[in-house]
């Protein structure tokens, strides 16, 4: 394996799986990932709306005492799949695009109204979105019901709809606001208090259906605020076309573009992006009015992705690319989900709605990292028969240094061996 | 509130860990060359202050939020009178308890100096101390000057948590201890491991760290349980390792679950006896060594004065903060009370803050720990225009 090939594959993968063939040009193996089809299965997976129907009958017709009910089936065999494809994916780098745009629209299992839908959210709003367009994966995000009830716009009521003239309720803004601060524009745009309030008026109506027939995104005029609306100088109609053009506004804007290209060269390059590396990637997203795939294949292209590693794993890529140096099988239990956890980073769990931290301080606590070693000790014990060395050299190429060689050769115990090697510095980097 | 199952100190110590996962509460300490003891709760997600300390005096607040109040002073499950215009929020009865032995002091209309309404910007500058996001936190800042060298100084520092919020992430190291969710290794190959990673930056220094630290904490809080809520045993465990003699200095915790859009008297409620069960269990905790010891409670910024329209409140500015300890000049509201008139409130929407978070905080550097105004703008840049608040602690 040479630099490049391993940079391939660690910056921008999820770490070499075992002895996988080698990409003989890199750069082109990481496009191809971008242009190919997105090679994941999830055999039986339920739409959002199959879904939203299990969390009804779960409630109406409940199933008898000591089975685990439909939700947490369907939230299990999710967590599973997702894994699964991580672990075997012959596009790594697709399938960290899908990782980093979910944290990117965080919604959290810490609501239990998430636990239904997310599977399906990631599926149906982001997956299918990576290699599209920003402003449809915008929309699809934002009439999904995880994120409608994560952040609670499901409820928000226009003050003069129909429904609030006669409830007297009215708006929730928490939708709204971090729609502006976190998924498209960031608070560097200059929004105010009242361009998030005029947001929240024109994403009233947009809420979920619970009913039995057709149950998912439904648009309440009942519910939305009559007449057109303000944000940021511009102006929207009424309706739910209102919401819909002042979406795809937002997501095509200057602010979005330089928002967005930091995120991603934050995520690929390094903790504190270079400028220029974001200057390149905001040009390419202005130029193209968000093609998601050209920004990504701008990425590769960058200079700046092919110098020293400096990012440290986080624990789900940590935990992923252990899995796959001992070439671990797919399993049917949600095993992998469970050590991210207890890295510190339960699956699809952050705390708050601006998702998990992509900066190494976040991750490099002194008890993070001691568990680090715990884990791949964990790890090596259920994988007794690859030589420590081999797949040293294997997932790590020119990146391993003699230290860490010397000490896995030098171990008391094979088991020892892999566990210095995952616990080493460099395994760490990607 | 979640009940933990029952314990011994391993699955104690396993429960303080689901909190983690639970995402709700955190822990992190550090030691400084002081007797006196300083902890620092961070209520993330904004606490509503109108329903923590309820103005029921003010002749305006029913109008704007009628569905949100609880039942008034004397009635079952009513508020707990605080000398006639305020009320604690009847799930605070612990430190009601607390207020009435003087020790604890509610501070109302209260705010760090931002004014959007971002909880992550927010959180990130009331860390910071600063009018802008720095990379180290005021109370790490405020370590280094008590340690005064702090390149050499001997920091045994524990958190009950994997990471270090950045309140105390900084120059002076702050090292981190959480239970142990895996099997541990063989003694040898721990060191092998901080050997391997003694040259990197990052994880060199943090995985020496972490060696130090599960020594010392799984000494200390060996025996006893923690049989409280989840941030309950948290606190206990604070206490107890803030009490002993060798034991850390200053704390940082973090409770989340305060963004209340929705379902709010509920869910308010919850948090706020989470948060109650929390400082009984550091004063309880803490023993003799209560008498030295400063809790300030802070959050972001406050909710909407009027309710939403889903039983909640939106962001907004002015709250309340509290500060509790065996010295503090408590029993008693401090508050400039701007009032609730349509006219006072602030952008038509929020309570008028009229008293700064880094003034409460310069108060309690001050009085408490001895730093003296040069300090106080290395700890708080940019703040001279900010006084510390008088009177906080005893004569």
């Amino acid at each position: 394996m040479d630099a490049l090939q391993a940079q391939a594959l660690i910056r921008f993968g999820l770490g070499r799986r075992g002895n996988e063939p080698l990409p003989a040009d890199p750069a082109a193996w990481l496009k191809g990932q971008i242009t190919r089809p997105d090679p994941s299965e999830f055999p039986g997976a339920l739409s959002t709306t199959e879904c939203l129907t299990a969390w009804r009958l779960d409630s109406q017709q409940p199933l008898p005492p000591g089975q685990p009910s439909r939700v947490n089936s369907i939230l299990a065999q999710e967590k599973i799949q997702q894994c699964n494809n991580a672990l075997m994916s012959s596009a790594p780098f697709r399938e960290r695009l899908v990782w980093f745009w979910t944290n990117h629209f965080a919604v959290s299992l810490n609501r239990l109204e998430c636990l239904p839908v997310t599977g399906a959210f990631i599926r149906e709003a982001i997956r299918p979105h990576v290699t599209g367009k920003f402003s449809d994966m915008v929309l699809a995000v934002m009439q999904h019901p995880a994120m409608l009830m994560y952040l609670d716009n499901w409820g928000s009521i226009g003050p003069n709809s129909p429904v609030g003239l006669q409830s007297g309720k009215g708006l929730n803004e928490n939708l709204a606001r971090e729609c502006l601060e976190l998924h498209v524009l960031s608070p560097a745009s200059g929004y105010t208090q009242a361009d998030v309030t005029s947001m929240a008026r024109i994403l009233t109506g947009w809420t979920v259906n619970f009913g039995d027939q057709h149950p998912g995104f439904v648009f309440s005029p009942a519910l939305h605020e009559p007449g057109h609306k303000t944000v940021m100088g511009k102006v929207f109609p009424e309706g739910e076309e209102g919401g819909v053009e002042a979406l795809t506004y937002f997501a095509d804007q200057p602010a979005c573009h330089q928002f967005l290209a930091t995120k991603l060269v934050r995520h690929f390059v390094a903790d504190d992006p270079p400028a220029g590396a974001v200057a390149t990637i905001a040009g390419v997203l202005r130029d193209t009015h968000g093609d998601l795939a050209a920004a990504s294949v701008a990425l590769v292209d960058l200079p700046d992705c092919w110098t020293r590693l400096t990012k440290l794993r986080t624990p789900q890529e940590y935990v992923i690319a252990c899995a796959r140096a001992v070439e671990a099988e797919p399993v049917t239990t949600t095993l992998a989900a469970e050590l991210m956890d207890g890295l510190g980073q339960p699956l699809w769990t952050p705390p708050l709605p601006n998702g998990w931290a992509d900066r190494a301080e976040s991750w490099a606590g002194p008890e993070a990292l001691l568990r680090r070693a715990e884990l791949a000790n964990k790890i090596a014990g259920r994988h007794p028969d690859p030589d420590p060395a081999e797949v040293a050299d294997a997932c790590l190429g020119p990146f391993l240094r003699a230290e860490t060689l010397q000490a896995i050769k030098f171990a008391g115990s094979r088991r020892g061996a892999m566990t210095m090697l995952m616990a080493s510095p460099e395994f760490m980097r990607r | 509130m979640m009940h933990l199952p029952t314990l011994s100190r391993r699955s104690a110590l396993l429960g303080l860990s689901s909190a983690l996962v639970m995402g709700r509460a955190s822990l992190a300490l550090a030691a400084a060359p002081t007797d006196k003891r300083f902890a620092v709760i961070i209520l993330r997600g904004a606490m509503d202050g109108l329903s923590a300390v309820v103005p029921y005096g003010d002749r305006y607040l029913t109008q704007w939020r009628p569905e949100l109040l609880p039942p008034p002073v004397g009635k079952p499950g009513g508020m707990l009178d605080l000398g006639g215009f305020y009320g604690l929020h009847p799930s605070l009865s612990g430190m009601h308890q607390i207020y009435k032995a003087g020790e604890l002091l509610p501070v109302h209309a209260v705010a760090g100096s931002y004014r959007s309404r971002s909880h992550f910007e927010a959180q990130d500058y009331m860390e910071s101390g600063a009018e802008e996001r720095m990379d180290s936190g005021w109370l790490n800042r405020a370590l280094a000057l008590l340690q005064q060298a702090p390149a050499t100084a001997h920091t045994s520092a524990i958190a009950v948590d994997v990471t270090v919020p950045l309140l105390l992430r900084g120059a002076t190291n702050v090292a981190t201890w959480a239970p142990p969710s895996f099997d541990p290794l063989d003694a040898d190959l721990y060191t092998r491991i901080v050997a391997l990673n003694q040259a990197d930056p990052i994880t060199g220094p943090a995985l020496k760290d972490a060696m130090r630290q599960r020594g010392f904490s799984d000494k200390v809080l060996a025996g006893g349980d923690h049989d409280h809520e989840a941030f309950g045993s948290l606190c206990a465990a604070a206490a107890k390792l803030m009490r002993a003699p060798d034991g850390p200095r200053l704390a940082a915790l973090e409770l989340e679950g305060w963004d209340t859009h929705t379902g709010q008297p509920a869910r308010i409620a919850s948090a706020l006896a989470e948060l109650d069960s929390g400082l009984v269990a550091l004063k309880a905790g803490l023993g003799d060594a209560w008498k030295q010891t400063v809790v300030v409670v802070i959050t972001e910024f406050g909710r909407t004065v009027r309710a939403d329209g889903t039983l909640g409140t939106d962001h907004g500015t002015g709250t309340a903060a509290f500060i509790a300890g065996g010295s503090i000049a408590g029993g008693r509201v401090q508050a400039n009370w701007p009032g609730l008139a349509q006219h006072n409130l602030f952008e038509d929407r929020d309570l008028q803050p009229t008293a700064d978070l880094r003034s409460v905080a310069k108060g309690l550097l001050s009085a408490h720990l001895g730093l003296d105004g040069a300090a106080m703008l290395k700890v708080f840049p940019g703040s001279d225009r900010v006084a510390p608040m008088p009177r906080l602690l005893r004569a």
